[in-house]
């Protein structure tokens, strides 16, 4: 059995409520950090956690939260980023929906280091129903005196908000987070200036993700020091997983960081293996922005190493060979998956989500979207896929947000390891053209055609 | 502060970004710019066509940035060097910038109203490629009233986003902003034929495009054939400069537009009486003819500085010294002003 930090509670009955919830130990880091830490001792202790930002892009939380300008003397914010829209990835509603106090109990202690008066919680209004769980937990929480002013006459005040976006994907992007929270279309800023420095309102703003929130509570109650015993190297913790696909059990699952992907594929107590007896064909590590891994390198590095459940044992070798930890979704095809079609789908998402602000984002996504449609409804040509490749390579890099890059990786990853079965698309149109091609007749049983027209 | 762009340093004042300091050098190292708009706070960084790569970033910090940036919201740092022009990922990155808003953008330059001021023309002129590659279906969108002054032609548009800051920063109300995302972003209005406000028509001025253009205006004429001349008239409206160009034929003023600069970038904003209802030469004072830069399109036929006699190596060639030859074959003293006995038709002179 793993150690659990975040889920450790979620099976207790009525952990929903306040009153179990305190119970339970509950808003223990907010006495701890009130009555007998500085602020700057409790972004030190995070500091020494080495808590990583989960919502993708792992950044050190503690080093985020030192960057915030104290001396300009503006007021200071602290936003939850809880705009969870990822394909594949749905952990924080997880968390928001079974343990909401968690999350409340972590705002409150992180608003309190980074000295922010009023805080937020920005969820995608798709998840309505966690959104008026989580408003019922504030109330409960400002009746019993965690929320308000004179915090347990502590002379610290904290206002917490939940707002409710749009449904956009882009603001999960923190400054197209921001701007949708200050009104305006989600559309991200320029950086510099980060939101370290100017975020909501044009003040000093944090922004972190729901599951990084809720790891400070137990870094605050026990040490950042135990925090960084758990895990590998500059992995430390634990880390949400959200598993899906082709594999016995899928669900959010809570797993030391350092955990091998063939133990959590293959054990019980996590995926438990394929669902049928089907082979593993590819896996998605990190939610459909990163780069798809083939089946030889889903347990195996590069270097021949075990392929651990870390930031960077998935990603060696960097993309040629490696993928990204991201924000944990972790999606599994087996050999009837049409590799082609999966990416057409991501393909399709990212162009709908595109914001439109800048140009090879906003008309390269919809070119890759296309191109890829064409290909696995049986019009590709055989140019395609290198036009495939030219396209994503100038979205890459050359956009305001990393949603460009998003749009970019899957593409390159698909055409760099499952080129065959692009040629094979374009090859055999009328074959591809039946949407279940692989399902009745998997990649591997057809492969030889291919091979039969190069000779 | 010490910057280099292509080899050539300036000094510039902190808080000037590379495209700036890039203008202040001038020539062919000075990056494109669709969104940018030197007199629009808050423009730039959208378009991607300023991109640079910038191989030093400072004195303090001397690596080179991993990624190219965009040089209209990079501010400069002392001993930065950059590549504009000379930098072959640069130069790949615009023309990709500039495939990609070829993509949805119609190639209808023939009958587009901004043909010959358009900033995308001259992109692609500079950047593009021969041949697209994009073979799948246009976006199109259905034609919009926004207003009796401006004609919206969204096909057209490339979401630069510069006619919303225009709303937002010299208009009293915002009546029409983006809507939707992606590529299907759309320049419209919340209520049709909303936009009336006094400085709406600057919304033509500062489009790099021909997606908005000037109802007064449209099909009258190619730009071409319009001599622009500089003017003033004592306007009352508050907030307008009153200097305009006009664009005439013969003695009809057919449009008017505030001054622009090299850039394209107007001098200063006028307001929608001086552009729309001022059509007549006795509303101004006539300054003089106005100049473009030197490769314009407006500038055909309008050369204003001094010209030199173009000697044709050729036609000596292929008549080897043949004096004679070359008089028979000469156009120069034969008068061709159309006469009636002798006399010109109603005193005209053509030629």
């Amino acid at each position: 059995m793993g150690r659990k930090i975040l889920l450790d509670k979620i099976n207790v009955p009525g952990i929903k409520t306040y009153e179990v919830y305190r119970r339970e130990g509950g808003y223990a880091s907010v006495e701890k950090a009130l009555k007998k830490m500085t602020p700057d001792e409790v972004v030190e202790e995070v500091k020494t956690s080495g808590l990583r930002g989960r919502g993708g892009a792992g950044f050190p939380a503690g080093m985020k939260w030192s960057f915030i300008d104290k001396k300009s003397g503006n007021p200071r914010h602290l936003v939850c980023n809880a705009d969870e829209s990822e394909p594949g990835t749905f952990k924080d509603r997880y968390l928001m929906e079974y343990i909401p106090h968690l999350l409340i109990e972590g705002m409150i202690t992180s608003s309190y280091a980074l000295g922010a008066n009023l805080s937020y919680i920005y969820i995608r209004g798709e998840y309505m129903w966690v959104y008026k769980i989580l408003e019922r937990a504030i109330a409960e929480a400002k009746a019993a005196g965690w929320l308000g002013k004179n915090i347990l006459g502590s002379g610290y005040d904290l206002e917490l908000f939940v707002q409710i976006g749009g449904g956009a994907y882009i603001c999960g992007e923190e400054t197209a987070l921001i701007e949708s929270l200050e009104g305006n279309r989600g559309n991200p800023r320029l950086k510099p200036p980060f939101p370290a420095v100017k975020g909501l309102w044009q003040n000093p703003t944090v922004v972190n993700n729901v599951e990084t929130i809720s790891a400070v509570p137990w870094i605050i109650n026990n040490s950042g020091a135990d925090y960084a015993g758990i895990g590998i190297g500059r992995s430390t913790g634990t880390k949400l997983i959200s598993a899906s696909g082709n594999i016995k059990n899928q669900g959010v699952y809570e797993i030391e960081l350092g955990l091998s992907v063939y133990e959590f594929m293959n054990s019980d107590e996590y995926c438990g293996g394929m669902q049928t007896d089907r082979p593993l064909k590819a896996l998605v590590p990190g939610g459909s922005s990163v780069p798809i891994l083939p089946a030889n390198l889903i347990y195996k590095t590069a270097a021949g190493e075990d392929r651990l459940m870390t930031y960077e044992s998935l990603s060696d070798g960097g993309f040629a060979t490696g993928s990204m930890l991201g924000s944990g979704g972790f999606i599994v095809y087996d050999d009837r998956a049409c590799i082609v079609r999966n990416t057409w789908n991501f393909s399709r998402f990212y162009h709908h989500e595109s914001c439109g602000q800048c140009t090879p984002c906003r008309e390269g996504t919809g070119w890759l979207e296309k191109v890829l449609w064409r290909i696995e409804n049986g019009q590709g040509r055989e140019e395609d896929i290198e036009l495939l490749w030219s396209i994503q390579s100038k979205i890459e890099g050359n956009t305001i947000c990393p949603l460009g890059d998003a749009a970019s990786w899957p593409v390159a990853a698909a055409i760099r390891h499952f080129r065959d079965e692009f040629e094979y698309h374009i090859r055999f149109p009328e074959k591809v053209k039946n949407r279940d091609h692989f399902v009745h007749e998997p990649f591997e049983k057809v492969k030889h055609l291919i091979a039969k027209q190069e000779v | 502060m010490k910057v280099t762009i292509d080899g050539q340093e300036i000094e510039v004042a902190p808080g000037t970004t590379i495209l700036q300091a890039a203008r202040m050098i001038g020539g062919e190292s000075v990056p494109p710019a669709m969104c940018y708009y030197s007199k629009l706070k808050g423009t730039g960084g959208k378009c991607r066509c300023c991109l640079v790569d910038v191989t030093k970033g400072s004195e303090a910090d001397p690596r080179p940035m991993p990624k190219l940036v965009a040089s209209c919201v990079t501010g400069c740092q002392d001993g930065m060097e950059v590549a504009s022009k000379k930098s072959d990922r640069v130069a790949e990155a615009r023309k990709a910038v500039t495939e990609f808003l070829l993509i949805n953008h119609p190639l209808d330059c023939p009958v587009c109203d901004q043909a010959g001021e358009c900033d995308l023309q001259n992109l692609s002129f500079e950047h593009g490629k021969l041949q697209q590659r994009f073979i799948e279906e246009k976006r199109t969108f259905e034609p919009e009233d926004i207003g009796d002054k401006i004609q919206l032609h969204m096909n057209r548009c490339i979401v630069c986003q510069r006619c919303v800051e225009v709303a937002d920063q010299l208009t009293d109300k915002r009546v029409h902003g983006v809507l939707n995302r992606g590529d299907h972003s759309q320049i419209s209005t919340c209520v049709s034929a909303a936009i009336d406000n006094e400085f709406s028509g600057n919304m033509i001025d500062v489009c790099p495009v021909g997606a908005l253009t000037d109802k007064t205006f449209r099909f009258k004429s190619r730009v071409w054939f319009n001599k622009p001349f500089n003017a003033h008239r004592e306007c009352t409206t508050p907030g307008c400069c009153g200097k305009t160009t006009l664009w005439m034929f013969g003695n009809e003023i057919q449009r008017v537009t505030a001054r622009k600069d090299e850039y394209h970038e107007v001098e200063d904003f006028i307001c929608n009486t001086c552009r729309f209802d001022k059509k007549d030469v006795a509303d101004w004072v006539i300054e003089g003819p106005r100049k473009f830069e030197k490769d314009s399109v407006i500038n055909q036929n309008k050369h204003f500085g001094k010209t030199e006699k173009v000697v044709i190596e050729t036609e000596k060639g292929i008549l080897q010294g043949r004096d004679i030859d070359r008089k028979k074959i000469s156009m120069a003293e034969i008068d061709y002003n159309e006469k009636i006995d002798g006399n010109p038709v109603n005193g005209k002179q053509n030629g």
